[in-house]
């Protein structure tokens, strides 16, 4: 069990300093988590801290590629306007 | 320990920014007592007269963020902005290291370092602190200070107190959870994310108690407010209020930047942005409670040199690699440098500016705002060549500077001010026609220079251009033309004309 790095992400570092299992690290073009040490934080967190943490709606997918934060989730920016403004994406 | 808040009257009489004035009376810090003085009389940031001297740099060591603010968008960064949060790399702190260095050793006019965005410097202490306490070590003649949305800041008072750091920014939008809901949509805290007013509680929390932690332990605080209107606008002048009392010594105000191209959720949502008056009404209602900041220009995260003076681009990271610094050498002739401009400064605190009375203007003359397209000091520019309007308050009392407004923030590139079409929301509005409605308020426009067609709907918008000036202290001209304005009678108060005092 491992949660993965979109290409949404935009290296921002807050989930690399929240991460119980230094299971994250810096990668071009961006973050990434190293599946063999994610555990999804069970035993350590209620919810996965990367995810919890990260700013960026879509940027953290689980196995079945299911965003963790979807589009809107975050900013409470309405659906119409995500495409309006080409930020909506279906999962990936 | 308690520290106390300038009254507004220091600056209502002494010089403001960006003209001679500036210095030729105390500045808004002239009240303190010797030892706050002392830290802040060469900030530029916080020394209204310090900022034409001394320079300041940004190192973007602390990328990660703990909470979400509306008028952020954590994806942008693009180096022709000039806004706080963008930057065009981000350091790793041995980078920041090697950057300041440099920049000291190079701009010895460059006393203060701080730690700001993209990000929070609190949520990242490791790569801050890090970075603090190497220049603390090897570089001692510079101030460090710190901002912080305040989430982390208990936390983290006594590291901040060990170190060389005796100025921290705290980013305080309101006192109401309620109204904090709607520019916070969610924080990181206690290893959860908490959306709404409940985040917004906490964090309210966190920044009132690490603001009476700090003012406890004598480090200077001020406060920055992001003037949102609709959300904020109103709200700001309790915050104002319980910042003084707690301490802060400074409080500024600066407007909300929301344009949908930034993709932040104001942009998107349309939030309006603050007009220039708005800014300016407000800092006024607030004034009466603290000093207020005038001259801040909203900087980038990146930003080196002097206020309004951005030479980030002689600093990048390739050509810092191979630069040579020898900071004990640099120290020495940093030291000559800054007991000069000190001493400059010292000897225009002792100037007495000459008062309106003495010109014959009536003491119950009402007051009257211009705008100036002014460059040290002196009125120097074209109208169409302004990058921004400095605005001067004319009264009996004498000149006093109120606020810059910047045209860039309106305006599509610096060099393409002044001619071309700018879109804004899909509608067309020419450059002038832009310039013209930011000196909203204003009754006259100094500048060196005003062509035949400004000159004729600057008149329309019923403002008196005025090109008579050209090349004379600000402050002289403002009450020149004030005076010219008193001959013809038409300064005699109503209580409608008042407001703007
Ligand atoms: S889910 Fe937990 S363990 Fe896995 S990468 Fe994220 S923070 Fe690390
Ligand atoms: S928090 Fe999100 S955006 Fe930031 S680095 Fe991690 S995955 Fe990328
Ligand atoms: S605290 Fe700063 S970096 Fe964090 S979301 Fe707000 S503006 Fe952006």
């Amino acid at each position: 069990m491992a949660l993965q790095i979109t290409e949404s992400c935009v290296n921002c570092w807050a989930c690399v300093d929240v991460c119980p299992n230094d299971a994250i690290f810096e990668d071009k073009p961006h973050f990434l988590i190293d599946d063999g040490k994610c555990t999804e934080c069970l035993g350590d967190h209620s919810v996965p801290q990367c995810a919890a943490i990260c700013p960026i709606e879509m940027a953290i997918v689980d196995e079945l590629g299911e965003f963790l934060n979807p589009p809107g989730s975050l900013t409470g920016i309405p659906i119409e306007k995500l495409k309006e403004f080409g930020l909506w994406r279906e999962a990936a | 320990m308690e520290l106390p808040v300038i009254s507004n009257s220091a600056p209502a009489e002494g010089g403001g920014c960006a003209s001679s004035g500036c210095g030729t009376a105390p500045d808004a810090l002239g009240h303190l007592p010797d030892h706050i003085r002392a830290k802040v009389q060469d900030h530029p940031c916080y020394s209204e007269e310090a900022h034409h001297y001394f320079a300041r740099m940004h190192v973007a060591v602390a990328p990660a963020c703990n909470i979400q603010c509306n008028y952020c968008n954590r994806k942008y960064d693009c180096s022709n902005e000039s806004r706080p949060g963008v930057v065009s790399e981000v350091l790793t702190p041995k980078q920041a290291i090697n950057k300041v260095l440099a920049v000291a050793a190079e701009i010895p006019q460059m006393t203060v370092l701080g730690i700001a965005g993209p990000g929070d410097p609190l949520a990242n202490p490791a790569r801050t602190f890090e970075t603090f306490e190497e220049l603390s070590n090897r570089a001692p003649d510079i101030k460090l200070c710190v901002s912080t949305n305040g989430l982390n800041l208990p936390m983290y008072v006594d590291r901040i107190a060990q170190h060389n750091i005796d100025h921290v920014t705290i980013t305080i939008n309101c006192v109401d959870p309620e109204v904090g809901a709607k520019i916070y949509p969610w924080i990181f805290w206690e290893n959860k994310r908490i959306f709404g007013v409940e985040g917004a509680r906490i964090l309210i929390e966190q920044q009132q108690l690490g603001l009476q932690m700090l003012t406890d332990r004598g480090i200077l605080v001020k406060v920055n407010s992001v003037l949102i209107p609709g959300i904020n606008d109103e709200h700001l002048k309790e915050v104002s209020k319980i910042v003084k009392a707690k301490g802060a010594f400074l409080h500024n105000v600066m407007p909300l930047i929301a344009e949908a191209e930034h993709g932040t959720y104001y942009g998107i949502m349309g939030q309006a942005e603050p007009t220039p008056e708005m800014l300016q009404d407000l800092q006024d209602a607030c004034a009466g409670d603290m000093a207020m900041m005038r001259h801040c220009r909203q900087c980038r995260a990146d930003a080196v040199g002097l206020l309004g003076e951005d030479r980030g681009d002689e600093f990048t990271m390739d050509k810092i690699d191979v630069m040579e610094v020898d900071y004990e050498a640099a120290m020495v002739r940093r030291k000559v440098v800054h007991d000069e401009i000190l001493e400059k400064l010292d000897a225009k605190r002792g100037i007495v500016k000459p008062k309106a009375e003495e010109s014959g203007i009536p003491a119950d003359a009402r007051p009257v705002l211009m705008a100036v397209a002014g460059k040290n000091g002196v009125v120097a520019e074209h109208f169409g060549h302004a990058k921004e309007f400095l605005i001067y308050e004319a009264s009996p009392a004498g000149a006093r500077f109120m606020s810059h407004r910047k045209t860039e923030l309106y305006c599509g590139g610096m060099d393409a001010c002044g001619d071309g079409d700018v879109v804004d929301a899909g509608a067309t509005e020419s450059l002038l026609d832009r310039n013209i409605r930011i000196l909203e308020g204003c009754e006259v426009v100094l500048c060196s220079k005003v062509g035949y067609e400004p000159w004729a709907k600057l008149e329309a918008a019923g403002i008196a251009p005025n090109g008579e000036h050209a090349m004379e202290p600000i402050e002289e001209a403002v009450m020149a033309v004030y005076k010219e304005i008193a001959a013809t009678g038409k300064l005699s108060p109503s209580a409608e004309d008042r407001k703007v005092a």
